[in-house]
C-alpha cells in the first residue's frame, strides 16, 4: 500500500539529521499556525496562490529563493564546520549524512535558490521593462512557479522522510545507479529535477515569446534594456538546455526503475554519455544563472552613475556571444575523461574565448562609471564588489580551461573555489542588487540602506575568507567532498574557511534585519512616484507597486533608455484624453493544483506507491484538460476603473541630466546627489 | 548593532586571520602542486602560473580602474567631469575587445601546444624504458598490477624513478579519478574501459596519490603512497613483495574487491593470469564487441 515507505524512513540514524527534520517540520507548522492565526488563508489563496499576475508570481519566486537560500546555507556552514574539525576524526557528521549535505547544498543552491531568484526577477521586471501588461502565457507562468515549488518541496521533504541523494548535485552514474545507490535519495533528486526542470523549460519558452511579441511600439530589439536582453538570451538558453537535463534525468530514472542500461557499468551502459548530456545542460546553466545578474548590474550602473550605459551595442553582442558559446564548451567539465588532445584543446580554446565577451562587459560597466556621477546606493556596493571579485573567479576559470592545468586541479578544492568565486559575486550578488533595486517597484517602499551595506560587507569578507583558503588547499592536494582527512597542514585553512561561513551567516542575518527594519519603517521610505532612483527604463514609468495592468496607456518607445527619454521630452505625467478597457487574465487555482499533483506524483514514484502515482498523473491530466477547455479566463478592467486608479497616481519629477544641461556648470561638490541632478 | 558597525574591530579581526593564514602558509611551500616532484606536474603547474600572469594584464587594469573611477566620479565629492550623454567611444570599444582577444589568442596557442605535449596518453620518456602498471579502482582502494614482474599490491605503488610510470587504469566499481598530485594528474577510471596516464619522478621520493572522484562512504580514505625508488631499492622492494606476498587468485580477488575502507597495504607475489583483461571483460558485454576505449 505504501510502497517502500515505512517507519524506518524517519531520520533516526543521526541526531543531526533528526534535528534538521525537526526544524523543517517545526518551521512548516509555525508558518501554518501563523497564517491560520492571522486568518490569512483566504487572502493568500485569492491574492497570491491563484494569481497569474507576473509581479506576484515574481515575488513568490523570490520568497521561495530566499527560503531555499537559508536552507542551502545551513548545509554549507555544516560542511565547513565538519571539515574544520575532521582532521583524523569523523567530526560530528557520519559519512552518509555529510554526503547528503553536499548533494543537497548544490542541488538547492542551483535549482531552488538561483533558478527561482532568476525567474522571480524576470517576472517582476521584464514585462514592465518592455511596456507589456503581462507575460505571453500568464497561466503557464503560474504553472512554472508551482512546478518549481513542488521540486523544492520534494527536497525539503527528503530531510524528514527518507534520505536525500548521496551522489552529489551532478549525480554521476554509475554511483547514482540502482546498484550503488539503492535507496530513495537519488530518486528524490531525479524527481525534484524533473518536476522543476519542466517548469524552467516552460519559463524559457514563455519569456522568449513575451519578449518577441509583447514589446511596446517602437521598442526594437536594439532598444531593449540590457536586463531584457539578458532575459531573452537566458530564456533561449533555458528553452534549449533544460530539455537535455530532463532527458538525462529520465534516462537515469529508467536505469533505476526499469532496469535499463543507459549509464550502468554492465550490458553496454556508458556513463560517459551521462557526463555529456548533463553538461550540455550544465554549462549553459552557468550562464542562465550569471547573465541575469549581468543584466541587473548593467541597469544599476547606468542608473546610479546618472549616465547612459557605455557601449550598449557591444554589451548586446557580448551577451549574445556568451549565449551561443555557452553551448560549445561543455566538455571542459571532463577534460580528464580521456579525450584526445585535439578534442580537449578545441574545447579549452572555446572556453577561453568566452572570457573575451565577459571581459568586454566588465570594461563596459567600468566605462559607464567613467565621467558619471556615482551615487553610492547599496546597489553600487554590491556591483563594485562583484566587478572586483568576479575578475578573480574569471581568471581561475581561464586557468581551468587549460587542459593540462585542469588535469592537476580537477575535482580539487581549487575547482570548488573557482565556481563559488564566479557564482557568488556573478550571480548571487547580482540577485541581491536586483532585489535592492526593484524592491520599491514591487512593494511601494524602499529597503533600508544601512542594513544592506552591512550585509554587503559581511558577505564580501565572508566570501574571501571562505573561498581563498580553498584555492590554496587545491594546491595542497585537497579534493572536494571529503568527510574527513589526515593532512594536518590543511586544517588551518579549513578553520579560516569556516570563519568565512560565519561571516556569511551574519550577512544573511543582516539581510533578514534589512527586511524587518524596512517593513517597520516603511512609512518613511514610501515610493510615491514609482521612480525612486531617477531610473532610465520603462519599469520606472509605472506606479510602485504597479497597477494590475502596469501601463494604462502603452508608451511609445523612441530610445534605449525609454523612460529617461520620456522624462527628457517632458511627456511623463501627460494624461490621455480617454482611457480604454483593459483585458486581463483571471486568477486560477489550476497552477497550484497541478504543482501539488506533481509533488504527489514525484513523492509516490520515489516511494514506489504506484496507485498514488497513477492517481496523481490522471488527476493532473484531468485538471489540465479542464483548464484548457475553460474559455472564460479573462476579465475586463473598465476605462472608468482605470481612470479612477490613474487619477490618484503621482508622476516622477526627476530631470535627466544631459551634456548640455551640465556643461559649464561648476560641480556641486559635497552634495548628497541622490538623483538630484 | 554597534559591534557590526565598528569597522576597526572587524578589520583587526581580518588582519589576525590573515596572519593565521600566513603562518599556516608554511604548509604551502610543501604543497604538492607547488613543490612538484616530476616534469609533468611541473609543466602543468608552470602553465597554470603562466596563464595567471597573462590574465593579470587584463585583471590589474580592472582593479585599478574600478578604484580610480569609483573615487574620481563619486557624486559626493568626486572631482571628475560629468558627461551624462557620453556612452560610446570606438577606440575604447576596440581596445576592450582586442586586448582580451590577443591574450586569449596567446593563451590559445599555449593551450594547443601544451595540451598535445602533456597528453596523458603519451609516453613522455623513451618507449622501451617505461614500467607498465595496471591500476584498478575498487571500493575504496587501489589495486596495482605489475605485468612485467607478475606481482600486485594494494594501496602502495612503487616504481624506479629512472623509468616512466606508464599507468593503465580501469575501475571495478563506480567512476574514480587517479591522481598523484606531486607528479601530475589526472585521469578517470571507468569500468570496462582503459585510460592511460604517464608520470615521471625527478628523484626518489614518497608521494601521496588518491581518488579525486567522490565514490561513496570510504572515499575520504581512498589514498595511497607512491614511492619513486632507485633501481637497487626497487629490486629490493620487488624481493620483499615476492617473499611476503600471498597469491591473488580468483577467490582472493573476489574478497578483495568487496568494499573496504582505509584498506591496509597488501602485497601479492603473483596474480591470476590476465587479471586486468578479465576485469575489463566483466563489463564488456557490448553488442559491438570491444569498445573503442579498449587499450590498443
Amino acid at each position: 500500500m505504501l510502497g517502500r515507505l515505512t517507519i524506518d524512513a524517519l531520520p533516526f540514524y543521526s541526531w543531526v539529521a533528526m534535528a534538521g527534520a525537526g526544524v523543517t517540520v517545526l518551521g512548516g507548522l509555525v508558518v501554518f499556525a501563523l497564517i491560520t492565526y492571522l486568518g490569512a488563508w483566504r487572502y493568500l489563496w485569492r491574492e497570491w496562490l491563484t494569481s497569474v499576475d507576473h509581479k506576484k508570481i515574481g515575488i513568490m519566486y523570490i520568497v521561495l529563493a530566499l527560503v531555499m537560500l537559508i536552507r542551502g546555507f545551513i548545509d554549507a556552514i555544516m560542511m565547513r564546520a565538519q571539515q574544520a574539525i575532521a582532521l583524523n576524526s569523523e567530526g560530528y557528521l557520519p559519512a552518509e549524512h555529510f554526503e547528503q549535505i553536499f548533494s543537497s547544498h548544490g542541488t538547492i543552491m542551483i535549482f531552488f535558490m538561483a533558478m527561482p531568484f532568476v525567474s522571480g526577477l524576470f517576472n517582476v521586471v521584464m514585462p514592465q521593462q518592455i511596456g507589456a501588461r503581462d507575460v505571453a502565457f500568464p497561466f503557464m507562468n503560474a504553472l512554472s512557479l508551482w512546478l518549481t515549488a513542488a521540486g523544492a518541496a520534494l527536497v525539503l521533504v527528503s530531510l524528514v522522510v527518507g534520505k536525500f541523494s548521496e551522489a552529489g548535485w551532478t549525480g554521476y552514474p554509475p554511483y547514482s545507479g540502482i546498484q550503488y545507490s539503492p535507496g530513495v535519495g537519488v530518486d528524490y533528486w531525479i524527481w525534484a529535477l524533473l518536476v522543476s526542470g519542466v517548469g524552467s523549460t516552460l519559463t524559457g519558452i514563455n519569456f522568449v515569446v513575451t519578449i518577441l511579441k509583447k514589446r511596446a511600439p517602437g521598442m526594437t530589439l536594439m532598444r531593449m534594456p540590457m536586463f531584457t536582453w539578458t532575459t531573452l538570451v537566458v530564456s533561449l538558453l533555458m528553452a534549449f538546455a533544460f530539455p537535455a537535463l530532463t532527458v538525462v534525468a529520465i534516462q537515469l530514472g529508467l536505469d533505476r526503475y526499469l532496469g535499463f542500461h543507459f549509464f550502468t557499468n554492465e550490458a553496454g551502459g556508458n556513463m560517459m554519455n551521462y557526463a555529456n548530456l548533463l553538461w550540455i545542460w550544465g554549462h549553459p546553466e552557468v550562464y542562465i544563472l550569471i547573465l541575469p545578474a549581468f543584466g541587473v548590474y548593467s541597469e544599476v550602473v547606468a542608473t546610479f552613475s546618472g549616465k547612459r550605459l557605455f557601449g550598449y551595442d557591444s554589451l548586446v553582442y557580448a551577451t549574445a556571444c556568451i549565449g551561443i558559446l555557452s553551448f560549445t564548451v561543455w566538455l571542459h567539465h571532463f577534460f580528464t575523461m580521456g579525450s584526445s588532445a585535439n578534442v580537449n584543446a578545441f574545447f579549452g580554446i572555446a572556453t577561453m574565448i568566452i572570457a573575451v565577451p565577459t571581459g568586454v562587459k566588465v570594461f563596459d560597466w567600468l566605462f559607464t562609471m567613467y565621467r558619471g556621477r556615482i551615487v553610492f546606493h547599496p546597489c553600487m556596493y554590491w556591483t563594485v564588489g562583484f566587478i572586483v571579485t568576479f575578475v578573480i573567479g574569471g581568471i581561475s576559470g581561464v586557468l581551468l580551461a587549460l587542459p593540462p592545468a585542469d588535469y592537476l586541479m580537477h575535482n580539487s578544492t581549487f575547482l570548488v573555489a573557482h565556481f563559488h568565486n564566479v557564482l557568488i559575486p556573478g550571480a548571487l550578488f547580482g540577485y541581491f542588487t536586483g532585489m535592492n533595486y526593484w524592491f520599491p517597484k514591487a512593494f511601494g517602499f524602499k529597503l533600508n540602506e544601512t542594513w544592506s551595506i552591512r550585509a554587503f560587507w559581511f558577505w564580501l569578507i565572508g566570501f574571501y575568507l571562505a573561498f581563498m583558503p580553498l584555492y590554496v588547499l587545491g594546491f595542497m592536494g585537497m579534493v572536494r567532498r571529503m568527510e574527513h582527512y589526515n593532512v594536518p597542514e590543511w586544517q588551518p585553512y579549513l578553520v579560516v574557511a569556516a570563519v568565512g561561513a560565519v561571516f556569511v551567516l551574519i550577512g544573511i542575518f543582516c539581510i533578514i534585519m534589512q527586511f524587518y527594519v524596512s517593513f517597520r519603517d516603511r512609512a518613511e521610505a514610501v515610493d510615491t512616484t514609482g521612480d525612486p532612483w531617477n531610473g532610465r527604463t520603462l519599469e520606472w514609468a509605472t506606479t510602485s507597486p504597479p497597477a494590475p495592468y502596469n501601463f494604462a496607456i502603452i508608451p511609445n518607445v523612441e530610445d534605449v533608455d525609454a523612460f529617461a527619454d520620456m522624462k527628457r521630452r517632458g511627456v511623463v505625467g501627460v494624461r490621455p484624453a480617454a482611457y480604454e478597457d483593459i483585458v486581463m487574465p483571471k486568477s486560477t487555482g489550476a497552477g497550484i493544483i497541478l504543482g501539488g499533483l506533481a509533488f504527489v506524483l514525484g513523492f509516490a514514484m520515489i516511494w514506489h506507491i504506484w496507485w498514488l502515482a497513477a492517481c496523481a498523473l490522471v488527476g493532473s491530466v484531468v485538471v489540465l484538460i479542464l483548464r484548457v477547455s475553460n474559455d472564460d479566463d479573462e476579465f475586463i478592467i473598465t476605462a472608468a476603473e482605470v481612470e479612477a486608479i490613474e487619477s490618484k497616481r503621482q508622476f516622477s519629477q526627476f530631470k535627466i541630466a544631459t551634456d548640455a544641461s551640465v556643461a559649464g556648470r561648476p560641480r556641486p561638490d559635497g552634495q548628497p546627489a541622490a538623483g538630484k541632478i | 548593532m554597534a559591534l557590526i558597525d565598528s569597522w576597526p574591530r572587524v578589520l583587526s579581526l581580518i588582519l589576525i586571520l590573515s596572519v593565521c593564514l600566513l603562518v599556516a602558509g608554511c604548509g604551502l611551500d610543501k604543497a604538492p602542486m607547488i613543490d612538484t616532484k616530476g616534469p609533468v606536474a611541473q609543466a602543468q603547474r608552470d602553465l597554470l602560473f603562466t596563464g595567471l600572469f597573462l590574465m593579470l594584464i587584463v585583471a590589474i587594469p580592472v582593479f585599478l580602474l574600478a578604484g580610480f573611477f569609483v573615487w574620481r566620479y563619486r557624486a559626493n565629492g568626486g572631482t571628475g567631469k560629468y558627461t551624462p550623454d557620453w556612452a560610446y567611444s570606438g577606440k575604447i570599444d576596440a581596445i576592450i575587445w582586442l586586448i582580451p582577444a590577443i591574450i586569449v589568442a596567446i593563451l590559445g596557442y599555449l593551450l594547443w601546444t601544451t595540451t598535445h605535449r602533456l597528453d596523458p596518453y603519451k609516453n613522455i620518456g623513451a618507449a622501451d624504458n617505461a614500467i607498465v602498471v595496471q591500476a584498478i579502482a575498487q571500493d575504496w582502494k587501489w589495486l596495482f598490477l605489475y605485468p612485467e614482474y607478475g606481482i600486485a599490491t594494494v594501496n602502495e605503488l612503487a616504481f624506479p624513478n629512472e623509468r616512466t610510470l606508464a599507468l593503465r587504469i580501469t575501475s571495478d566499481t563506480v567512476m574514480n579519478s587517479f591522481i598523484i598530485p606531486a607528479l601530475g594528474g589526472q585521469i578517470y577510471a571507468m569500468a570496462g574501459m582503459t585510460s592511460r596516464l604517464h608520470l615521471v619522478a625527478d628523484e626518489p621520493g614518497q608521494f601521496t596519490g588518491r581518488n579525486t572522484m567522490y565514490s561513496g562512504d570510504g572515499f575520504a580514505d581512498q589514498h595511497f603512497q607512491a614511492y619513486a625508488m632507485s633501481n637497487a631499492d626497487f629490486e629490493a622492494w620487488l624481493q620483499k613483495v615476492r617473499q611476503t606476498g600471498q597469491s591473488l587468485d580468483a577467490s582472493a580477488y573476489e574478497t578483495l574487491a568487496k568494499p573496504s575502507t582505509a584498506h591496509q597495504v597488501e602485497y601479492y607475489a603473483d596474480y591470476e593470469q590476465d587479471l586486468f583483461g578479465r576485469i575489463l571483460a566483466k563489463y564488456e558485454q557490448r553488442p559491438g564487441g570491444h569498445s573503442m576505449m579498449q587499450d590498443q
